[in-house]
């Protein structure tokens, strides 16, 4: 078994009250922080403790704590980025929904060390009945004096407010959360100026994820020092992963960051291998917009070493032949997966969610999809595989936001390491129709473009 | 204006307004267009927006335009039961084009269709973040997952059955 420090105790019964999780240690971390701790003293330790975002981008979190603004007389946020969208992924609202008490411990040191006194949970629209959760959360919180005023006599007062949006996957983007939460349609900002500076109401704002506020929590009790002993090399720490797709066993697993790609897919403990014995074909491995892997190089990196699951090992080979950690979205596709009609569903999502401020990304995702659905349906021509590598290049680095970068990886990664496949279904128009492509790439066992 | 939030809707719309700092009220727009869509009969005509609009003290377009952004407000009227059920790539890879196509034939609608009695409203929706338990929809507020064609038919007769309980 893995060192667990967020899900320890999610199997706890009652877990999710007030009074069970205070019994099993809760907001102990919350009170040595606000009574034995100097402000900076919380930032330092999280600096130390080498926790990287957990939302995707992997930004050293105590380094953005650092870039928060003060002027004098200007009240600060911290913002909760629960938006959780990203296809693959569904870690967040696991953690909320069982240990809802260990976001808002989090979010206490953490509005604490930030001098936020209004803090917010921007979730997801469609995560209703796990606002509800945190909303109850929230009050037996109050109502044991650890949100409202003068928290623990130190004079600190916060309150934490639920916000929930209405179905938008842009909003996952910091500055297109702010426009949200401000009553705005999810259009992202250009930065400069950084929320740090000006986020919400123009005001200094750090903007965390779910699972990198809730590792707070571990940080203040064990010391920053200790959990970066845990992992390896900057991937320190334990991460959630949201495993699902063609596996035994999906669902949400915590894991220390060394173990290998391989024991976390066919091992008992977590994936428990591919469903129904089938064949491993590939894989997304860290949610729908990090470049897919065919399975010869996800288990192994080109240089042909074992590659694990930390942000350092799946990025290795940079995006010619390895892919990223970001999410913790972790998608197997088995032998019997077409990947010209997952990478269709994908660049149908993108289109579907590109708010359409920035023309490479709005025009962009749309001709994606179309020249997707051309080929998919048996009318695709061999120009189109060009011309859709074309497309995507156009898009990638152009646009304010990551979304046009998120929209055209997929796509790239499809056709750089399935070429073959694309290819196939343009010369066999009336076959694919009704048969797969399988696992032909593997009759070439280095799959490895230069 | 006819419509109007009740007395319990009213105290809701006030509690909601009070999260955001003075003067900063626009910013409960969205949770404020989830309350009216639910208190109006599940979508949003424009009376409504323009209600809402009044209430927060902004102009009706501002309202418009988030309405029209984000896919959870209808602004068409729907069924009592809106299946949306999830067509994006995890879902897909684990058989939910399958269950697309069941419902539609038990439902006898195409997606973005409601039944004649008025009862179900089928859409296609991206990714709800229900990955891990494929393929899956959204019913209202709660997730209906590990989706199988029997499983269908009984959220169907579920459905059904409440409404006959209710009347």
């Amino acid at each position: 078994m893995g060192v667990k420090l967020l899900l320890e105790k999610a199997n706890v019964p009652g877990i999710r009250t007030y009074d069970v999780y205070r019994r099993e240690g809760g907001y102990a971390a919350a009170e040595k922080a606000l009574k034995e701790m100097s402000i900076e003293a919380i930032v330092e330790e999280v600096k130390k403790s080498g926790l990287r975002g957990r939302g995707g981008a992997g930004f050293p979190a105590g380094m953005k704590w650092s870039f928060i603004a003060k002027p004098e007389g200007v009240p600060r946020h911290l913002v909760c980025n629960a938006d959780e969208s990203e296809p693959g992924t569904f870690k967040d609202r696991y953690l909320m929904e069982f240990l809802p008490h260990l976001l808002i411990e989090g979010l206490l040191i953490s509005s604490y060390a930030l001098g936020s006194n209004d803090t917010y949970i921007y979730i997801r629209g469609e995560y209703a009945w796990v606002a509800t959760i945190l909303e109850d959360a929230i009050v037996e919180a109050t109502k044991n004096g650890w949100l409202g005023k003068n928290i623990l006599g130190t004079g600190f007062d916060c309150m934490i407010h639920v916000h929930r949006g209405a179905g938008a996957y842009i909003c996952g983007e910091e500055t297109a959360l702010i426009e949200s939460l401000e009553g705005k349609r999810g259009n992202p900002r250009i930065k400069p100026p950084f929320p740090a500076i000006q986020g919400l109401w123009m005001r200094p704002t750090v903007v965390n994820n779910v699972e990198t506020l809730a590792a707070v929590v571990p940080i203040i009790k064990m010391g920053g020092e200790e959990y970066a002993k845990i992992g390896v090399g900057r991937s320190t720490g334990t991460k959630l992963i949201s495993a699902c797709g063609n596996i035994n066993k999906p669902g949400v697993y915590e894991i220390d960051m060394t173990i290998s790609v391989e024991d976390f897919i066919y091992s008992d403990e977590y994936c428990g291998g591919i469903a129904g014995g089938k064949k491993l074909k590939a894989c997304i491995p860290g949610g729908s917009s990090v470049p897919i892997l065919p399975a010869n190089l996800l288990l192994k990196t080109a240089k042909g070493e074992t590659r694990y699951m930390n942000y350092e090992s799946l990025s290795d080979g940079g995006f010619a032949t390895g892919s990223m950690m970001g999410s913790g979205g972790f998608i197997i596709l088995d032998e019997d997966q077409c990947i010209v009609k997952n990478t269709l569903t994908l660049a149908r999502f993108y289109r579907h969610e590109s708010c359409g401020q920035c023309s490479p990304c709005r025009e962009g995702t749309g001709w994606m999809e179309k020249i997707l659905q051309k080929i998919e349906l048996g009318k695709g021509e061999s120009s189109d595989i060009d011309l859709l590598w074309d497309i995507q290049r156009k898009i990638e680095g152009n646009t304010i936001c990551p979304l046009g970068d998120a929209a055209a990886w997929p796509v790239a990664a499809a056709i750089r390491h399935f070429r073959d496949e694309f290819e196939w279904h343009i010369q066999n128009r009336e076959l694919s129709q009704t048969s797969n492509f399988g696992l032909q790439h593997y009759a070439d066992p280095i799959h490895v473009p230069a | 204006m006819s419509l109007q939030f009740n007395n319990e809707q009213m105290t809701e719309f006030k509690s909601l307004v009070a999260r955001y700092p003075e003067g900063k009220q626009k910013s409960a727009l969205l949770p404020v267009l989830h309350l009216a869509q639910d208190s109006f009969g599940g979508w949003l005509p424009t009376e409504a927006m323009d209600y809402v609009a009044s209430l927060l003290e902004i102009e009706p377009i501002e309202v418009y335009e988030v309405a029209t952004f984000y896919s959870m407000y209808n602004l068409k009227p729907v069924g009592k039961f809106v299946f949306e059920v999830c067509q994006t790539g995890p879902c897909m890879i684990s058989g939910s084009e399958n269950i697309i196509a069941y419902i539609q034939k038990q439902l006898d609608i195409k997606p973005g269709e409601t039944t004649k009695d008025g009862m179900f409203t089928l859409k296609l929706v991206e990714c709800l973040g229900a990955c891990g338990y494929a393929p899956m929809m959204q019913v209202g507020k709660i997730y209906r997952e590990h989706l199988t064609k029997e499983k269908v038919d009984a959220i169907i007769a579920e459905y059904r059955m409440q409404v006959v309980a209710l009347n």
